[in-house]
């Protein structure tokens, strides 16, 4: 190593063991609530999207409102009115739902969800919208119903168009995720702005914090990457 | 029939204080934008590699990390450099690091970086033989980029604008984090002083939502317009 790194470490008093383990949790954290929203928003969202897709009014009606409300509002107020506005629900702290309501993780949990699955279900509607049109004819030829249809032909041929949309949406996700340390919970940036203000030392806390996320960001890329060729390779030039 | 318990002033000053701020943003990240896409499209390997090396860190970090290291590493650097002039010129030089410019800085670097990718692929899109007929009539570079490629590749940017200010409106809520009043913040504290979330952050979301709704129609009456010269097909 060269001398002058080994000489920042031996000085350095803040990348102690004992920060580093912060940091370690609150990536934890963050992976954590973004996964887990992530899965949960995406078994929402296909449903929706194929309902909005739905021509009768009172069907997609409602799911488009849904979609409208949340795409049109920032994330931050989403977390906000649930974080503060569950505790008001009349009678909730005598339920058991308090028990999960009362830590910040669930509401921002849900208000993550709730958000992404708002952006997924756009998503996969219009890639559900632009299925080629002799894909369905020859389904329908073969006499498959509207749920074989759907389930054989449309859906698979729509992820495959999905995924570059889907993957930054889930990098959008990632880094959205960091505002839940506003609600007091300790994800990464929550433990950079602990460390930052227990150093005063914002260039180490939030530097070191912005590296994490962008490695976090250069996996998530390079998957979907390795992803998207497997599910086109179909489509790849016969000469290569 | 709405009562904001003595708020409602502020809650306005506050929602003025969101669109400033989204309009300064705006105005960094299409100037930045523009640089950007003009720094890799010029052909040389030192801007090129700056412009990348410029757009590719900053998608990689979330926006409230480079705010919350823009404005707490601001005044460090601002008292930093007040102390050596002190100690060295005697100089007394000082400002606060307020918010608001933290706010602007951050918005309009990350989205600057977005704006780079539309603006490059805007003027990529521009024919080349425009270009060599504007060299044909004895342009200057600035003169072609001016009067040639900037109108003719609006054209193909401003779906790609549009995208990017819906999202850029929806950002600005994050700098009543480091503390800017604006509606967002003004709605905070009165939800915890009143202890009403809904009553008020739904008129502030209500806000936001107008915001997105009336950019979206006036987006779509620009894209009309820049497209008046172009037949459509079907």
């Amino acid at each position: 190593m060269p001398d002058f790194i080994t000489e920042w470490l031996n000085q350095n008093d803040i990348f102690t063991a004992l920060t580093i383990m912060e940091y370690w949790n609150g990536l934890v954290t963050t992976v954590h609530l973004v996964f887990l929203s992530l899965i949960i928003g995406l078994i929402v969202a296909v449903p929706l999207a194929i309902l909005r897709t739905v021509k009768n009014p009172f069907v997609s009606g409602p799911i488009w409102l849904y979609t409208y409300l949340f795409r049109g509002t920032p994330l931050l107020i989403q977390l906000y009115i649930i974080y503060y506005g569950v505790a008001q629900i009349p009678g909730i702290q005598e339920t058991f739902w308090w028990e999960i309501f009362k830590e910040p993780l669930y509401p921002a949990l849900l208000a993550f969800t709730l958000n992404t699955a708002a952006y997924t279900t756009e998503i996969i509607r219009g890639s559900i919208l632009s299925t080629p049109n002799g894909e369905i004819e020859a389904a329908k030829a073969y006499g498959m119903n509207w749920f074989l249809r759907m389930r054989r032909i449309i859906l698979p041929s729509a992820a495959r168009r999905a995924v570059q949309a889907y993957s930054n949406e889930v990098i959008f996700m990632l880094h959205a995720s960091a505002i839940a340390s506003v609600v007091t919970i300790v994800d990464l940036t929550g433990a950079a702005r602990n460390i930052y203000s227990r150093f005063y030392a914002p260039f180490d806390a939030f530097i070191f914090v912005a590296l994490l996320y962008l490695a976090l960001t250069f996996i998530l890329v390079f998957a979907f990457r390795k992803l998207e060729n497997h599910l086109l390779r179909h489509q790849r030039p016969a000469s290569s | 029939m709405f009562d904001l318990k003595g708020y409602g002033p502020d809650l306005a000053e506050g929602a003025v204080v969101t669109i400033e701020l989204a309009f300064l943003s705006l105005a960094l990240a299409i100037t930045l934008g523009l640089l950007g896409a003009s720094a890799k499209l010029s052909g040389s390997r030192t801007l090129t590699a700056i412009a990348t090396t410029y757009t590719t860190l900053i998608r990689g970090v979330p926006d409230l990390v480079m705010m919350l290291l823009f404005y707490y590493g601001g005044q460090v650097a601002v008292n930093a450099l007040s102390d050596y002039l002190w100690e060295t010129r005697e100089i007394d030089f000082f400002f606060q690091f307020d918010p608001f410019i933290s706010g602007v800085v951050t918005i309009g670097l990350i989205f600057g970086a977005y704006m780079t990718e539309t603006f490059r692929g805007a003027f990529l899109a521009v024919d080349v033989g425009q270009i060599e007929a504007a060299k044909a009539y004895g342009f200057s570079r600035w003169h072609t980029f001016r009067r040639v490629m900037i109108p003719q590749m609006m054209r193909h940017a401003l779906p790609g604008i549009g995208n990017n200010w819906q999202v850029l409106l929806k950002t600005t809520a994050l700098v009543s984090i480091i503390g800017l009043n604006d509606m967002v913040r003004v709605a905070e504290v009165a939800a915890k002083a009143e202890r009403m979330p809904f009553h008020f952050f739904i008129p502030v979301a209500a806000v936001y939502l107008g915001l997105t709704a009336g950019s979206e129609l006036f987006i779509k009456w620009l894209d009309k317009r820049a497209n008046v010269g172009v037949v459509q097909g079907n």
